[in-house]
């Protein structure tokens, strides 16, 4: 298991030389990335796979990848689907246009999820679902709308718990263990890199999701994050978290309203 | 061996366990001494189920205050946090718990080696982790660092699990302290 004095050369390394911070990310479940990819690439010592990083600067991009967790699944907490759907986006209707921001979406599962609603509910051509991810490889999977074809009988199942009632194999083609969803769906999403640490607001949104990202982060960089979603939100746009996640203990609560019990937030003062 | 002497608590418990340690769990917590010196960290597998129905089923079995962990939840001694469904739980060197949505871990998540070995982590010594029923190899691993840590490794004795497979994978492949029966384990505790 890697130290925790190593763990931090090794940060220092990849802010100094490439400049992605993961100061005020979780140590705890950064010292097991590292680990897990100390023995996935198969480096025989701590030394190695810093040398590696340093004197390979493509390699930076697979640190990076796994150094993050890109674990996700199409309509994850179905109940909180349903509430998007039965009781959120409904009240976009009558917007001209609405904006979407999914933050920290890794390969686009969510992103293609919230498509399938709006087109669901008739609001998808009027939509634009800005998909942002700090690690350029995985926005290449997400727009490329090819998904491992293995997780499709749990998705089809999250989708129909969620409130779906079409055929959820009726939105993509399956072939060779791989599904690619309807190019349609993919037609109104914009996907970027952007860094939660250090980027700023690009835009005002509707809807923010940001699910399952900020458990990584320590405090006052789970501040600054909700700071930044708060200056990216329009009047009366709606923050999603992870099921974990809350906004309970940060200033900006007071000008939010959680939406029944899910961890859905609403402004309701700027 | 926590970077901070003020760290509360000094001690701390973590039992795992899968299919056959719910039962177990309902016979020691009724017989824990409550206020608890130490905290317990319970790391069951389960279904993945959103609400917080085994938080409930726990508490309802003994006055020590049970608490399902969510973001940043603190360590604190006399309470016991059940690790939620579907993360991973982590604890931080400032002891605060951190929840992570990784892999799983021997088709389990939450994982019982990852608590246990992020425990070891923050705690060396003052680790002690028991292993109840299971049909599954998760906690061997786990148990292994804990023992490197220098930490006490205890498994249910297989002859009274519902599932003798957990334990005595443990017992193969790792250094094992004591080897107790649920009686025996309520002792343990209660001396601790």
């Amino acid at each position: 298991m890697i130290r925790d004095e190593e763990l931090e050369l090794l940060l220092n390394d990849v802010l100094d030389r490439y400049g992605y911070d993961f100061m005020h990310y979780s140590r705890a479940s950064l010292k097991r990335r590292i680990n897990r990819l100390l023995t996935i690439d198969k480096f025989p010592s701590f030394a190695e796979l810093r040398y590696r990083l340093l004197s390979e600067p493509d390699y930076v991009n697979r640190f990076v990848e796994e150094l993050t967790v890109n674990v996700t699944e199409m309509f994850r907490d179905p109940a909180l689907y349903q509430t998007l759907r039965t009781s959120i986006l409904p009240t976009l209707t009558a917007k001209p246009f609405i904006r979407i921001w999914h933050a920290g979406c890794s390969t686009g599962e969510e992103v293609f999820s919230m498509a399938i609603l709006l087109r669901e509910m008739g609001l998808l051509h009027k939509s634009l679902l800005y998909a942002t991810d700090l690690n350029p490889s995985v926005l290449e999977t997400a727009q490329a709308g090819i998904f491992p074809l293995a997780p499709m009988k749990q998705n089809s199942e999250n989708y129909r718990l969620s409130g779906g009632r079409e055929d959820f194999s009726a939105y993509y083609t399956a072939q060779y263990g791989h599904v690619k969803f309807d190019a349609d769906l993919a037609q109104r999403m914009v996907f970027s890199t952007h860094n939660l640490v250090s980027d700023r607001s690009f835009n005002e949104f509707d809807l923010i999701m940001c699910r399952n990202v900020m458990i990584y982060f320590d405090k006052p960089l789970q501040e600054r994050v909700l700071t930044l979603f708060d200056n990216s939100l329009g009047p009366l746009g709606y923050l999603v978290l992870g099921t974990k996640e809350t906004i309970r203990f940060s200033p900006m609560q007071i000008r939010y309203r959680q939406i029944d019990s899910e961890k859905i937030w609403r402004k309701i003062a700027n | 061996m926590a970077e901070d002497s003020e760290l509360n608590p000094k001690t701390v418990v973590v039992i795992g366990g899968s299919t056959g340690s719910i039962d177990v769990l309902l016979q020691l917590l009724p017989a824990l001494p409550n206020p608890l010196t130490f905290a317990m960290i319970v790391v069951i597998h389960r279904k993945n189920t959103p609400d917080s129905a085994m938080a409930n089923l726990l508490a309802a079995r003994t006055y020590v205050p049970v608490q399902e962990v969510g973001d940043k939840d603190v360590l604190t001694a006399g309470t016991i946090y059940l690790a939620p469904a579907d993360y991973h739980l982590l604890l931080e060197k400032d002891g605060t718990f951190t929840l992570d949505y990784s892999e799983k871990v021997q088709y389990s998540r939450p994982s019982i080696d990852v608590t246990f070995e992020s425990v070891a982590d923050v705690y060396g010594p003052d680790t002690t982790g028991i292993l109840l029923s299971g049909a599954n190899a998760d906690g061997t691993a786990g148990l292994w660092a804990i023992g490197q840590a220098g930490g006490t490794t205890i498994v249910q004795h297989p002859s009274t699990a519902q599932m003798a497979f957990m334990p005595q994978q443990a017992m193969q492949n790792v250094q094992i302290d004591h080897v107790l029966t649920v009686p025996e384990m309520i002792e343990f505790l209660g001396k601790l």
